[in-house]
């Protein structure tokens, strides 16, 4: 593995021509059916769920959507998503558990939208019911982190019974911009941030909030999608089994105990 | 340089002699930010003519909710640097110095007006009642307790949100603290949960937001961004009162604004109006 810096795997993490979360759905699931809207007040571009089957078997699928430029992120407020998109992720959720389905979730985003109209429609209450939701949902719940994962609006989708990371996907308990802003009101102290703040895959699987790393193919992702998806394609079909083969109340219990030891 | 000194001590003498003779007068206050008035600060730290709501420390406020202020618990539980954080551990040991705690929260269990309950609070002087290891443990522990004498429990927040020394371990608390609420809600437990100033990021976006009933303090700022991130992205002044407790009312996201002085009384309430539970078999 290349040594690569903190600060330069934010930067691969982010990289443009990264695949997005459709592109994930496109070459590993087949027969996707996107469900939009959260059923309340609206249908958030920055969040998508859907039903696809992988590999036969029926799955919910969600996944922050990023842009590819300038115009495609302001479609989708840059991968930010609102109180509407984690309303409908809740709605997925419920769903994929009535109808027992396992839910994958695609996590790509700086954070949650830190908007005037997201405070006006709850965004707390979004991300906190997401994590009500998730904590006792009767299905199996994979994450996998594709790209960035910052702060709640990150961990809204990733409360999961297995935790998934490329191994150039951060995640971190902010931007690391956010971060220098926060503690040494300087957000152009990103770099430095990156580097204290251990937000690699590297960092992640060491501290127990990441199981599994999947490696990157040598030349990057955009240039070797084929063999990128190839093995992120094994790794669900495992965990899947693995998870499948639990019944519910032990794997409402390994996911309790997950989370309640840090 | 001895005549500099001594004149100085003599000063200092003087000013004390002065203070001493007026001992027995009102101590004059600064002005209450919000009328201007220099009146008294009630024992529940409000402004004695408008009610201004000044902050509190997480003691007193069970102190004066709890009868007799309860029992403290979960004093002991360590804070921890996981990320090895330049000056982080300066910055905890002068926090402790400045509040008499731990970490930034208190537990207690005890009763109001004679109910049972597990009360949590947390502390805005220290680290501005940040949520990392320690405090997500706490308020964790609170909740499992709460669960398993099956008592009603009561949080009332004051914080900033993740505590960021800690990182990503802070976030994995919003996801501990969510956990422990869905198992004590569906084995039917009672969480009241009280909004004060500040409630902000991932204390919003996660325990403090799934109150069964949530109350929250007159001008307290409850949201997930705070004011100044928003202000940045969207390019604009936030008009006056976004965010405030009246605006979480507004829209949908608080049951009541209560008083600070009329908390306890409103809990009374609250609390009959949901009977004990059969005990756990």
């Amino acid at each position: 593995m290349s040594a690569m810096t903190a600060h330069e795997r934010v930067k691969a993490a982010r990289a443009p021509d990264r695949p997005r979360v459709r592109a994930y759905i496109a070459d590993l699931f087949d027969d996707f059916f996107e469900t939009h809207g959260d059923r309340l007040a609206g249908d958030d571009a920055a969040l998508l769920c859907g039903v696809a089957t992988f590999e036969g078997r029926p799955v919910t699928v969600a996944g922050n959507v990023k842009g590819i430029d300038l115009d495609s992120n302001l479609a989708v407020n840059f991968g930010m998503a609102g109180p509407d998109g984690y309303r409908k992720l809740q709605r997925a959720a419920r769903q994929a558990e009535k109808f027992r389905r396992p839910l994958v979730t695609f996590i790509d985003t700086p954070g949650a939208s830190p908007t005037a109209s997201a405070e006006e429609r709850g965004q707390g209450e979004a991300i906190a019911r997401c994590l009500f939701e998730l904590s006792g949902l009767k299905t199996p719940i994979i994450a996998v982190l594709t790209g960035e994962g910052g702060s709640g609006g990150a961990l809204a989708l990733g409360l999961a019974d297995r935790v998934i990371m490329l191994e150039n996907s951060v995640y971190s308990v902010l931007s690391p911009e956010g971060f220098a802003s926060i503690l040494w009101k300087d957000a152009s102290r990103a770099e430095e941030a990156a580097g204290v703040m251990k937000l690699t895959a590297e960092d992640l699987l060491a501290f127990g909030m990441a199981d599994e790393i999947v490696r990157e193919p040598p030349g990057g992702v955009a240039a070797n999608r084929t063999a990128l998806m190839r093995a992120l394609r094994g790794v669900l079909r495992r965990t899947l089994d693995e998870l499948c083969a639990l019944d519910t109340q032990t794997l409402l219990a390994q996911r309790y105990e997950k989370y309640r030891k840090f | 340089m001895d005549n500099i000194f001594s004149a100085f001590t003599n000063r200092r003498r003087v000013l004390d002699a002065l203070k001493n003779t007026h001992r027995s007068r009102v101590p004059a206050e600064p002005p209450c930010p919000s009328c201007g008035q220099s009146a008294a600060i009630t024992a529940l730290r409000l402004c004695s003519k408008c009610g201004h709501h000044y902050a509190i420390s997480a003691a007193l406020r069970l102190d004066k909710l709890l009868d007799d202020g309860g029992v403290a618990l979960f004093e002991d539980i360590p804070s921890r640097d996981p990320l090895n954080f330049p000056a982080y551990g300066e910055k905890l040991a002068a926090a402790r110095e400045k509040t008499g705690l731990g970490d930034a929260y208190c537990v207690r269990e005890g009763a109001i007006s004679g109910r049972r309950v597990i009360a949590a609070a947390l502390e805005p002087e220290f680290m501005m009642g940040s949520m990392g290891t320690a405090v997500g443990e706490a308020v964790t522990r609170a909740i499992e307790r709460a669960g398993a004498l099956r008592l009603p429990l009561i949080i009332i927040s004051a914080s900033g949100g993740a505590r960021m020394q800690e990182g990503m371990f802070s976030l994995m608390q919003m996801a501990k603290t969510s956990a422990a609420l869905r198992a004590f809600s569906d084995s039917g437990g009672l969480f009241i949960s009280i909004l004060t100033n500040p409630t902000t990021g991932g204390v919003t976006a996660s325990f403090a937001s799934l109150g069964d009933v949530t109350l929250a303090e007159p001008g307290a700022l409850i949201g997930f961004a705070g004011p100044r991130v928003i202000e940045q992205t969207i390019g604009a002044k936030l008009p006056a009162g976004f965010q405030s407790a009246q605006f979480q009312l507004a829209h949908g996201f608080v049951d009541a604004i209560v008083p600070r002085d009329q908390l306890r009384s409103a809990l009374v309430r609250l609390l009959k109006l949901h009977p004990e539970t059969a005990a756990a078999v």
